[in-house]
């Protein structure tokens, strides 16, 4: 590096270097857990003000929290954790982030570089173990390399489709002396992700748009990622073509759920509108968005008659699952930007009666209603809890952002709570790791502190990280833990009702801890609601009471989420609800094996 | 659509020249359960610390196109090049082929060496270690023929290929 101090005038150990980069880069906050080979960055971060630090419990929820702060202000978020078991305890929630393209960067310890391959004590081949698990890795072994990797490091995470990277530091790298370089203007070597559209592509998109007769826009996480004026651009072509719009679960609030050209969330428990349209269509555009097995269903059944575009920044995402018409490869942002002008420049009419007539055809579907439930006697439906909930915070008009574990009460959360924007909706799509909500609530609320910050969650993915709720009381977090406790782990116990002949092996989640009695435990305030009419009270103290609760739930235990399209099944396959349970006598086993 | 209809693809790639990034394209195949008939790797320009991996690959058309796609989003990647695609291009491999035996079967197998133009680059009284470059399909007729004249060893570098003309990567 040419503009590297040169050797004799270094000041900085190679902590502080590291230190230095994270600011550079913009980094205020890291969420970690100290050992023995990162003591040089704590004893660094000791010394100085400019990046705060958050003591998690837990490695795996040092990672959660980076992704909640991460999702929910579109930066990157930072990671501090110690080798070995600190680096391994991470791999779960890096997995995660690769999943759902969430940008982060993790430091992780490691044994001084002549020990490494030695069995060292808390030595882990980290990058090694990390490599499937991130979307890069690097083990730095020259101090020299030291701030050009940080640095390099960040462009990775952020730049094109986004997600973890690690940074393996060997303890004698952290304590030598290290050389400071600013990050490089330069193009990187290697890495120079497309986000530019080619125009060919967005013009062949637009006329298939024009032509089409049962259009929808299919939109998911990759809009968020591109950023709210993303979603801005995607409410603004979807008036200007009068398009149905139906987002993935990792797409929610990319395009308002008040619009009344949104059909709700497609898939395995989206809407019966949003699958029939999905099914139906005879142009598709997919923006930002994955063909999901839990989305797409049935392949070889999946949207049988329609041509397909496909905007997406990773062409490894284009022609995987589904074969489609029209790729196009590019930053959502810059694509619906240049579909826009492209709309607007061509001057073919659009099939304005085909339009209506289609629209005629989804209102009939939207008139089934397909998230009806029925709130009768004390038994609170844990639909409704969330119905509740959701018009409660509305009412009150706080900025307010959802987290959720994993399993059914994340399926009714995605059906009944509305999103309005983007950034307010974290949770784990493409793992679906149970013990999510909680640390990236956690990380949401640093990054928001005034704002209301609920995770909705089970009784069972809860005691998952729950030694969190020690962080909570720890920095005055108050984030409040909504469980919809069913006393089973919901999801299993429905797939083992519909498709197991109702034999519930190890699904009930037995000696539960008395959620209110933990709660006071940690320094929180603990609430119970058994009757449906204790429902909005409680609601409504958890939300004013200005520290972290729990609010636990207690909800009707055998409800199951529907619609739902059994695995294997195709979109116009779906079941509405327990009166048609009969149509799951024909899943196959070809079905069953899919998970 | 030959959606199920295999091919072969010879795929060169350029990578930076650093640790690990062998693993990350062997961790790609095994990890998504890609075919490797062959992968071969060595540094091309110092300078610049690039290498260069060939890999002989089979699958279908969406498949292979994911293969490509897959190697490209590896940030230590440069360049991918499906070289069948991109127009006429040559494959070589190497082999040295050890035979151990005399009198009629070793001359047999001199003969044949030389008829498949075959260096003898290694020769006692009872062996001879032939090298060869050539197409995979050369070098296995060759192998093939050596078996009964006393075949004892091959090694194989597996192909590296590049484009003909003055198109290059
Ligand atoms: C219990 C459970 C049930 C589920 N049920 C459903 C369900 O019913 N419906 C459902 O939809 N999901 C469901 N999921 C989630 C599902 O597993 C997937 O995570 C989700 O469908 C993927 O969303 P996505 O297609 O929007 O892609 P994401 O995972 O968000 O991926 C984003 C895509 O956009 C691309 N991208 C990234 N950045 C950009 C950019 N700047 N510009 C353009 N493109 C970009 C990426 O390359 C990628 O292809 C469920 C999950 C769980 C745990
Ligand atoms: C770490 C992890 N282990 C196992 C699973 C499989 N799984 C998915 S949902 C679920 C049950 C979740 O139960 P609970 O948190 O009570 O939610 P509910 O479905 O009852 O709403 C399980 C075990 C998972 N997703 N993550
Ligand atoms: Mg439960």
């Amino acid at each position: 590096m040419t503009n590297a101090t040169p050797a004799e005038t270094l000041t900085l150990n190679g902590a502080e270097v590291v230190l230095r980069a994270l600011k550079e880069q913009g980094v205020e906050v890291i969420f970690g857990y100290p050992g023995g080979a990162v003591l040089p960055i704590y004893d660094a971060l000791f010394q100085q003000n400019a990046i705060r630090h958050i003591l998690v419990r837990h490695e795996q929820a040092a990672v959660h929290a980076a992704e909640g702060y991460a999702r929910s202000t579109g930066k990157v978020g930072c990671v501090l954790v110690t080798s070995g078991p600190g680096a391994t305890n991470a791999v779960t929630g890096l997995l995660d982030a690769l999943m759902d393209s969430i940008p982060l960067v993790c430091l992780t310890g490691q044994v001084p570089t002549h020990l490494i391959g030695n069995d060292a004590f808390q030595e882990a081949d980290t990058t090694g173990i990390t490599r499937p698990a991130t979307k890069h890795n690097y083990l730095v072994k020259k101090s020299a390399d030291l701030a050009r990797t940080v640095h390099e490091a960040f462009y990775v995470a952020r730049s094109g489709r986004p997600g973890p990277v690690v940074i393996d530091l060997p303890k004698d790298i952290l304590i030598a002396k290290a050389p400071y370089v600013e990050a490089a203007t330069a193009e990187h070597r290697s890495y120079r992700p497309v986000t530019q559209p080619d125009a060919g592509a967005i013009r062949r998109a637009v006329a298939l748009l024009k032509g089409a007769k049962r259009p929808v826009i299919y939109a998911g996480g990759g809009v968020i990622n591109a950023g709210p004026e993303a979603s801005h651009l995607l409410t603004e072509l979807a008036h200007l073509t009068g398009f149905p719009v139906t987002n993935t679960l990792m797409g929610l609030g990319a395009f308002s759920s008040d619009d009344k050209q949104f059909l709700g969330m497609l898939g395995m428990h989206g809407t019966y509108e949003a699958n029939l349209v999905m099914h139906g269509c005879d142009v598709m555009l997919n923006i930002g968005a994955r063909f999901d097995d839990r989305v797409t269903g049935k392949l070889s059944h999946f949207s049988p008659h329609s041509k397909k575009i496909h905007a997406d920044i990773d062409p490894s995402s284009i022609n995987k699952n589904v074969k489609v018409d029209v790729p196009i490869v590019g930053d959502a942002g810059a694509i619906l930007a240049a579909m826009i002008a492209a709309w607007r420049a061509d001057e073919t009419p659009q099939d304005k009666p085909a339009l209506a007539a289609w629209w005629r055809i989804i209102e009939d579907w939207r008139g089934k209603d397909c998230l009806r439930y029925r709130q009768e006697g004390r038994i609170i439906k844990p639909q409704h809890a969330v119905k509740r909930l959701y018009e409660i915070t509305r009412e009150l008009g706080r900025e307010t952002f959802i987290t959720t574990e994993v399993g059914q009460h994340q399926m009714w959360a995605a059906q009944y709570f509305g999103f309005q924007k983007p950034n307010r909706w974290m949770t784990s799509g493409g793992l679906g790791t149970m013990g999510y909500g909680l640390p990236a609530a956690m990380g949401v609320q640093i990054a928001h502190a005034d704002a209301l910050v609920i995770d909705i969650a089970g009784e069972a993915s809860i005691l998952m990280n729950i030694q969190e709720m020690g962080t909570l009381a720890q920095y005055r977090l108050p984030v409040k833990v909504f469980i919809l406790n069913n006393e089973y782990m919901g999801m299993v116990r429905q797939w083992q009702e519909l498709l197991h002949g109702g034999r519930y092996s190890e699904s009930y989640s037995a000696a539960l801890p008395d959620f209110v009695k933990l709660a006071e435990s940690f320094h929180a305030k603990g609430l119970r609601a058994t009757d449906a009419s204790d429902l909005d009270g409680v609601i409504r103290e958890m939300i004013a009471h200005d520290g972290p609760v729990i609010a636990d739930i207690c909800v009707a235990k055998d409800e199951n989420c529907f619609p739902m399209i059994p695995s294997g099944a195709a979109h116009n396959e779906m079941i509405l609800g327990p009166d048609q349970e009969g149509g799951v006598a024909g899943v196959t086993d070809e079905g069953k094996v899919l998970v | 659509m030959s959606e199920t209809l295999q091919r072969t693809a010879t795929i060169a790639v350029l990578v930076e020249n650093e640790a690990g990034v062998l693993a990350r394209v062997i961790g790609l195949f095994s990890g998504r359960g890609y075919n490797i008939e062959s992968l071969t790797v060595a540094p091309v320009d110092e300078l610049r610390r690039l290498s260069r991996i060939t890999i002989v690959t089979t699958g279908t058309e969406m498949i292979i196109d994911q293969i490509k796609a897959q190697l490209d989003r590896l940030v230590p990647v440069h360049k991918v090049s499906d070289l069948a695609l991109e127009g006429p291009h040559l494959v070589r491999e190497l082999a040295l082929i050890k035979v151990v035996g005399r009198g009629e079967g070793r001359m047999e197998a001199l003969r044949l060496a030389d008829a498949f133009r075959a260096r003898v680059v290694d020769a006692t009284p009872e062996s001879a270690v032939f090298e060869m470059t050539g197409s995979a399909e050369k070098i296995d007729a060759f192998c093939a023929l050596m078996r009964p004249l006393g075949l004892a060893e091959i090694s194989r570098t597996g192909a590296v290929a590049i484009a003909r003309g003055a198109r290059s990567l």
